[in-house]
């Protein structure tokens, strides 16, 4: 009865340093796997007591059995507490929580193409994986990522390794902000490389990233002529209740928390741009 | 209906406390607040306006949630019980108890909020006609009948004598055993009360244009700016509102492990919307906004156009700016409200 506030526990059994302020939490319930089966973009409150709660999104993918993850860049109070953890740290989780990408409905048999930068990898990382996981039920598929350097490129290994892999048959377009040692690949911002790159537009997009590179982003899209019907994106606001109640995460008449976090961008054009 | 001389009040406090909890709108230290009865405790059934609502009742100011006790690497979660035992909340006027229908929408829309939820389900409403509505009433607006108010138990006070109406099962078994009265015994007093509420001085605000189809056009306004430069985000208008809802959930070391509550927050504030990489609502501008536009067109936009006011006009007694609803509604509303 009192699952939708108050959290059960769960246990970090990993931890992998994914670059200098990032790091990516292997979550599983005390006794072993998954704390409780999720869809792609959505999200958990995980919490330290005494020190915080907070959102975070869920960076497994649902095909994974065992675990969950979560990449958590350090900016705050609580993520700086979890950056400090050792594996076997017990911690409080609560979820599911919002509205996933609709990769079952709208997305199915769709080319797809991702956006994402920095720590903004993260909630599509959870789809990108699914959708490999099912890759015959998906077209032609995209991904363009930048970070601010090399060392700021989230799950640069995996990307590498998994979706770079020509049997996998994902475009992988990587770019960092400014030319570094050790760094052959594109030099540009995220929203530039998209234009330069121009893809035709008659995929869907997932863009996920920093306010400003959404913005700019969109900016280029619509210059390649996608329509907004075609753009979604998810959000981050902050939250306490996880439930449309505590009323913090209130835009408009929507709740990030329950209607979104994933928004389609005509859904957003509908909203004050409180966000 | 049923009849209690106001003399033999007392004797009825005494004996719904006998197997309830008692809450009623008692004075302490110079104020009158909805707190719990017991031998001695000075009722104060003439003030039409406490200085909280009566939304504390079933929505605490502070509620716990869960214990955790930390050990080491390991932690234990203790979730707070919720209320298990009956209570009767006594002498609520129309406006509050619609305040708990407005509450209702928040707490028991899926998912049911399970403290909300068993506090309403142990709670007894008793309502008090309002007597003579004051000159900050508005209830009239949002088709409350301050006159004839709703809850378990509806009451009027006439001359020496309070008359009840029981509206429910549980309304009924809180005043079996009183004396029988005619129907008829209140009509003159909600008649008298009706003219009042006639004349209140905002009483026919129009409302037109606050709803859904205009969330935009509503939240453009130019008129936001000058309307919030006075607010101060002292918040008080919040506390004092049977309707807001918004809460923070906390954590304290008791020194024998760590208590969450929730308690009643502020849109108002200046953190409330605060993250590491900033606020979305950075002006003062922005929160007021966020609580005006919240109750006016949002609430009713999802909730059938019910307002989420009641007009119990506590926010135009206390605000320290005198700034209120019934200005902002005069204010970006149609041109008949000028």
């Amino acid at each position: 009865m009192h699952d939708n506030i108050i959290p059960m526990l769960g246990v970090v059994t990993e931890i992998r340093t994914d670059t200098p302020d990032i790091k990516t939490f292997r979550v599983e319930a005390i006794g072993g796997g998954k704390c409780f089966e999720h869809k792609p973009g959505q999200c958990a409150m995980l919490s330290i007591p005494g020190v915080g709660e907070a959102m975070f999104s869920i960076t497994s993918s649902p095909t994974v059995k065992d675990y969950q993850e979560f990449s958590i860049k350090k900016c705050g109070c609580l993520t700086e507490w979890l950056h400090q953890m050792d594996v076997g740290q017990q911690i409080t989780i609560r979820g599911p929580y919002g509205k996933p990408f609709p990769v079952d409905d709208a997305l199915l048999g769709k080319d797809l193409l991702f956006i994402a930068g920095g720590v903004g990898l993260a909630p599509l990382h959870s789809v990108i994986n699914y959708v490999l996981d099912n890759r015959k039920n998906y077209g032609k598929v995209d991904i363009v990522y930048g970070s601010r350097s090399k060392e700021d490129l989230l799950d640069l290994p995996e990307i590498q390794s998994s979706w770079m892999d020509p049997k996998n048959d994902m475009n992988v377009h990587l770019t960092i902000d400014r030319a570094q040692d050790n760094w052959d690949g594109h030099v540009a911002f995220v929203p530039t490389y998209v234009k330069e790159l121009g893809f035709d537009p008659d995929k869907n997009v997932l863009v996920c990233g920093p306010p400003i590179m959404i913005k700019f982003v969109l900016q280029a899209l619509t210059e390649l002529g996608f329509e907004k019907t075609q753009i979604y994106t998810t959000m981050e606001l902050r939250m306490k209740c996880g439930v449309g109640k505590c009323g913090r995460c209130n835009i408009g008449d929507k709740y990030v928390c329950k209607d979104g976090p994933v928004f389609r961008f005509d859904e957003l054009g509908e909203l004050p741009s409180e966000y | 209906m049923k009849k209690l001389a106001l003399s033999a009040l007392n004797a009825f406090y005494s004996k719904i406390s006998e197997t309830k909890t008692l809450i009623a709108p008692i004075e302490s230290a110079g104020q009158v607040d909805f707190g719990v009865w017991s031998e001695g405790a000075q009722v104060r059934l003439d003030v039409l306006k406490t200085v909280k609502s009566a939304k504390g009742a079933f929505f605490p100011q502070v509620e716990d949630m869960v214990r955790f006790h930390v050990q080491g690497k390991n932690i234990e979660i203790d979730p707070a019980e919720v209320m298990d035992e009956d209570f009767v909340i006594f002498g609520v006027r129309a406006c509050d108890a619609r305040s708990f229908e407005l509450l209702d929408r928040v707490f028991l829309s899926d998912p049911v909020d399970p403290f909300y939820a068993a506090r309403r389900a142990h709670g007894t409403v008793v309502t008090l006609a309002c007597g003579e509505p004051e000159e900050t009433c508005f209830c009239t607006n949002f088709g409350i009948d301050a006159a004839d108010p709703k809850g378990d138990v509806s009451a009027w006070i006439v001359g020496e004598a309070m008359y009840l109406r029981a509206n429910t099962e549980k309304g009924e078994a809180l005043i079996e055993g009183l004396d029988d009265a005619e129907d008829g015994a209140v009509g003159e007093t909600q008649a008298s009360i009706r003219a009042i509420a006639e004349k209140l001085p905002f009483g026919r605000l129009n409302l037109t244009g606050f709803d859904g189809d205009h969330l935009m056009e509503r939240f453009s306004d130019p008129k936001w700016a000058e309307l919030s430069r006075a607010c101060l985000g002292c918040g008080t208008c919040t506390f004092v509102c049977p309707t807001c809802q918004c809460y923070d959930v906390r954590d304290f070391d008791t020194g024998n492990g760590i208590q969450r509550y929730r308690c009643w927050d502020s849109c108002m504030y200046s953190d409330f919307t605060l993250m590491a990489h900033g606020t979305n609502r950075p002006t003062q501008l922005e929160r007021f906004r966020q609580r005006f536009m919240h109750k006016l067109v949002y609430f009713p936009s999802n909730n059938e156009g019910l307002y989420s006011c009641v007009g119990c006009g506590r926010c135009l007694a206390k605000c320290p700016q005198g700034l209120h609803i019934v200005k902002v509604i005069k204010a970006l509303g149609v041109k008949d409200n000028a």
